[in-house]
């Protein structure tokens, strides 16, 4: 196997592709986005609770890729607890990260397990796969509604 | 079968590298590679023979002209149509779909009309009558597909007893590899008194295709998956159909006379075929089609089903591959899901082994939620693939099965 390859199904994502953590729906949620990446059918619906400046609960359901998944279920883990603000600064440096060239160096003291999707990089055709669950993130604490990687949406 | 060895010498992206490897290239339903022959036939085109057509008084623009409108003869040698007047170039099936439902959709559907589509449909075969519909606030009835992967006739029949304006319906599923049949589908509509358009983009390039014996009215096809340049592609209709049609689009060309206000038409089928057209695209088809018949395109489609029923059975060794369509007869098109691994992951996996097969919902998405997936991995063969393709193909599925630690 390629060494991109084994980068990009690295044992944390393929096991959070098979035991996605906070897959589930949130009980008195407040925000909520759709994503989809209609080039492949991804589709992923995330809710969140935000109490006061924070994200007191927050979930995701939907079918898509391990990439997807895995980045969901991390995402979910990662902004679990941190104030808006904080998921937002998390939000740009994720974006930043999967955007930037495959032999750029990753952060793992601003990133931590969020890193481990560093090798979607060197595939462009699956950088969207990995960004979908934080676009979603992002258009639900700006307001919801329904984002996709293409755009325009009906 | 055919000699896949020797056909893949004639295709300069299918040579061996330097380092051993070769292109396998399972995407054949989405585009196909090119031969020497169509790469050789657009060089020579612009290299002595380019001028805009049917426009020049001079020598070169009568030679471009020439080869152009002998690329709408063998088109219409090649499908069995009625005549080069019942061709019109297009860049591909999408538009020549999206004229019909403009020109003649426009001319005959109206409120309270009902068009009809099957569930195996391409999107480019769904959306330009969606349009039309909405826009005539006619009905669309979309046409159910059974287990197997067959149009379900029950369906069919109820749909045509409401008397539709037009029975739409793709020759070849891209998505399933189900060879509909065709003549009788077009009998059962014209008994109802519907037009028939056939969505022959899967058909054209890897079945043998007599549209006077099938009857239909309107076949749309494209020439970059038969072997053809991008670009190239087109509607072949019924002459009186299309003499009765108002026109798609507007501008040189498709005219006969214009004055301040108005304009008459050209003959068809040059009214639909406004502006400069893709002369190239034309003559690389026009190669594309020499080199399927010399290969005989009964062999070609011979080739196609025996790949896909060697893949059906060699995807059967593995647990826990699920495949789609039809078993028996079929075309060489073969969707199927993996282990409960993301048909994504499977491309991006095989793709290492320099395979290259298509993930997702191939344009089809009522088609997939009815068969319950978000997408199915499309293994797709032409005259250049054979069993050792399907070799590495499945020797790059059990990899895929060892890093998602799935047992096979
Ligand atoms: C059955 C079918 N119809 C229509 C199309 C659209 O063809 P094109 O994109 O060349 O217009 C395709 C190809 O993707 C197809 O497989």
């Amino acid at each position: 196997m390629s060494g991109a390859l084994a980068e990009l199904y690295q044992q944390l994502i393929i096991e959070h592709s098979r035991s996605p953590r906070n897959q589930r729906a949130v009980a008195g949620a407040n925000r909520t986005a759709e994503g989809i990446n209609p080039l492949c059918g991804d589709q992923i619906t995330l809710q969140l609770r935000v109490e006061g400046d924070r994200v007191a609960d927050v979930g995701f359901e939907g079918s898509g890729c391990a990439i997807s998944k895995a980045s969901a279920s991390l995402m979910t883990g990662a902004v679990l607890g941190k104030t808006l603000a904080e998921a937002d600064a998390l939000f740009e440096q994720f974006h930043q990260m999967v955007t930037s060239r495959a032999d750029a160096p990753v952060s793992d003291a601003a990133l931590g397990k969020l890193a481990a999707l560093a090798g979607v990089r060197a595939f462009p055709a699956r950088v969207k796969c990995a960004s979908l669950a934080w676009h979603t993130l992002h258009a639900a604490l700006a307001g919801g509604g329904a984002v996709s990687t293409e755009s325009a949406t009906e | 079968m055919l000699d896949a060895t020797r056909v893949r010498e004639d295709f300069p992206i299918l040579a061996t590298g330097s380092d051993g490897r070769r292109l396998i290239y399972l995407d054949n339903a989405a585009t196909t590679q090119k031969p020497r022959r169509v790469i050789d036939a657009v060089r020579q085109y612009y290299e002595s023979s380019n001028a805009n057509v049917h426009r020049g008084a001079y020598a070169l623009a009568v030679r471009a002209t020439e080869l152009y409108e002998a690329a709408r003869e063998r088109v219409a040698g090649f499908v069995g149509a009625w005549g080069p007047e019942s061709v019109v170039f297009t860049r591909g099936t999408t538009e020549a779909i999206n004229l019909v439902a403009t020109s003649w959709g426009r001319a005959h559907v109206r409120a309270g009309d009902s068009v009809v589509v099957t569930a195996m449909d391409h999107h480019s075969n769904l959306i330009p009558w969606q349009l039309l519909c909405r826009e005539r606030e006619a009905t669309l009835r979309m046409v159910g597909v059974t287990p197997e992967g067959a149009i379900d006739q029950d369906d069919l029949r109820s749909a045509l007893a409401r008397g539709p304006r037009l029975v739409a319906f793709p020759f070849v599923s891209n998505a399933l590899g189900t060879i509909n049949p065709a003549a009788e589908l077009v009998r059962m509509a014209h008994e109802v008194g519907a037009a028939v358009l056939i969505d022959g983009a899967q058909a054209a390039p890897h079945l043998p295709v007599d549209l006077q014996a099938l009857d239909c009215d309107f076949f749309a096809f494209s020439g970059h998956k038969m072997l053809g340049p991008m670009g190239s592609g087109g509607l072949v209709a019924k002459p009186a159909l299309l003499d009765a049609m108002p026109p798609y689009q507007g501008g040189g060309e498709m005219i006969a006379q214009v004055w301040d206000d108005r304009a008459t038409w050209n003959r068809i089928p040059h009214k639909f075929e406004a502006g400069t057209p893709n002369v190239a695209a034309a003559v690389g088809l026009m190669a594309a089609m020499d080199y399927l018949d010399g290969l005989g395109r009964g062999a070609v489609a011979a080739h196609e089903s025996a790949l896909a029923r060697g893949a059906i059975d060699r995807l059967g060794e593995l647990d826990g591959v699920r495949v789609f369509g039809p078993r028996g007869d079929r075309s060489g098109v073969v969707s199927f899901v993996f282990g409960g691994i993301h048909p994504h992951d499977l491309a991006t996996i095989v793709d290492q082994d320099g395979v290259c097969i298509r993930a997702g919902h191939h344009c089809a998405q009522p088609l997939m939620r009815r068969l319950g997936v978000p997408a199915t991995a499309r293994a797709s063969f032409y005259v250049y693939n054979d069993v050792s393709d399907i070799d590495v193909l499945i020797g790059a599925l059990r990899k895929a099965a060892a890093l998602f630690r799935v047992s096979v």
